[in-house]
């Protein structure tokens, strides 16, 4: 496929290595931060055709991982209400909630449905007027206009009978905090490059200033991220800290202006719990008052609801890219895509899965 | 879940106040909102998330950073054919 294929080239990709191996003298801790762009490391090898001075940690983008275990808890109890039909994206059916998963709500008579886009949902409540329609929007700055545009299309056609679970993070001031921790290893970023599709890359100019930090917006192919790696280790070998973008097919300084727009008017930034990190100021975005008919935590009273994190899992700390999966006494063990302890083991775009699938054996050839 | 894919625009149609769009990816067609990249036309290439597109991709931009990347191939080709 054309934008995709040329960036899995054999031939390219190793020049790229070639180059990051003439350039790098000094050891270089990189962090990326989105789950796909982990998965495209760990599934064609790419930590492994760099020069050992480069080590790679992962960040937190993965929102399935980073959901607080409360919201899974309040999706479980609006999914078991008679009368709802909960509508998710795949990725959050097997997440452990406190006490079970949507899996087992759906194997116990709930009507939990799989759906691919959000407005899937929106149609499912069109199609269904006698029934609560919920849709469990989760999601980083990529996804967040889309949920967003769900409501708005819902209010647009006075639907009553849908509503959002909202949980939704936004990247900059999770990589503040973990930039901020006195045990910070981070000295370079790859900045995801579908966010900044959407929200462009200046919060990625505050964040390389005010840390003196090198970032370069990634892609998520093994050509765009073994460029983005040479690009950071060129800035980090010359001392420079600037934010260089070598997605630039698709992102541009500005960013996307509808979905910023649709943004705006329907969210507002507020406080946001992440798993096992805890609460992040202005981390996430929540329903504006003006969209509280179409609020799932305000219509079904799940405000209250809290939840304690098991202690087993590690998840933290990998999140923050203080330790690797294979770190943990749990990891394949006590701990599978089948039987996981937390969600980074169970996402498409999780760390522990990632590691789980393609560090157990030899990894694909790029092509 | 930040996972987008580029896909050419075949056709697009009014539904509503939506503008929406068959997009191909690899033979496989799908239909996608475009409410968030409206100026998008038949043959360019959207970038989809979850039924919507995003963004366009920048073929000049493509194209143009692509040869700087196969140029490095090509350096490192010459380098291990020299004896």
């Amino acid at each position: 496929m054309k934008y995709l294929d040329e960036y899995r080239d054999a031939g390219v990709a190793k020049g790229i290595a070639q180059a990051i191996r003439a350039r790098v003298t000094q050891p270089w801790v990189l962090m990326e931060i989105c789950g796909g762009q982990t998965h495209t490391i760990m599934r064609y090898g790419l930590d492994e055709m760099l020069p050992p001075e480069i080590e790679l940690v992962h960040g937190p983008g993965c929102p399935v991982c980073v959901a607080p275990l409360e919201i899974i808890d309040k999706a479980l109890a609006i999914a078991a209400r008679p009368g709802v039909i909960f509508v998710s994206y795949g990725d959050m059916l097997r997440v452990p909630g406190s006490h079970s998963d949507l899996f087992r709500v759906k194997a116990a008579g709930g009507d939990v449905r799989i759906a691919y886009s959000p407005m899937d949902a929106v149609k499912l409540a069109r199609e269904n007027p006698s029934r609560q329609v919920v849709f469990f929007g989760i999601g980083f700055e990529t996804t967040a206009p889309a949920n967003a545009m769900s409501v708005w299309q819902a209010r647009r056609e006075g639907l009553k009978n849908f509503s959002l679970l909202a949980a939704h993070v936004l990247v900059p001031p999770a990589m503040r905090a973990i930039l901020a921790s006195p045990v910070n290893r981070v000295q370079g970023l790859i900045a995801p490059g579908h966010v900044c599709t959407v929200v462009g890359t200046r919060e990625y100019e505050d964040l390389s200033r005010d840390f003196h930090l090198p970032i370069v917006i990634g892609g998520f192919e093994p050509v765009d991220l073994l460029e983005a790696i040479r690009m950071l280790a060129v800035q980090l070998e010359e001392g420079r800290a600037e934010v260089e973008n070598q997605y630039a097919r698709s992102v541009s300084r500005e960013g996307n202006l509808p979905a910023q727009t649709i943004l705006q008017q329907v969210y507002e930034v507020s406080d946001q719990k992440w798993r096992g990190i805890g609460a992040i100021p202005m981390s996430g975005y929540k329903l504006r008052p003006e969209f509280a008919e179409y609020d799932a935590e305000l219509v079904y009273g799940t405000e209250e609801i809290s939840a304690q994190e098991p202690q087993e899992c590690i998840s933290a700390l990998v999140l923050q890219g203080l330790k690797k999966p294979v770190d943990c006494a749990a990891f394949g063990s006590l701990c599978t895509p089948e039987r996981p302890l937390g969600a980074p083991m169970v996402s498409s775009e999780g760390v522990c899965a990632a590691y789980y699938a393609y560090r157990r054996r030899v990894p694909e050839a790029v092509a | 879940m930040c996972l987008a894919v580029p896909g050419k625009v075949l056709e697009s149609y009014e539904v509503g106040p939506s503008r929406i769009a068959k997009v191909e990816f690899g033979g496989v067609t799908r239909q996608v909102y475009l409410d968030f990249v409206p100026e998008a036309e038949v043959g360019d290439y959207v970038l989809v998330h979850v039924g919507f597109a995003i963004g366009k991709i920048d073929a000049a931009e493509a194209k143009r950073t692509y040869e700087l990347l196969e140029e490095m191939g090509a350096v490192l080709e010459a380098e291990e054919e020299q004896p």
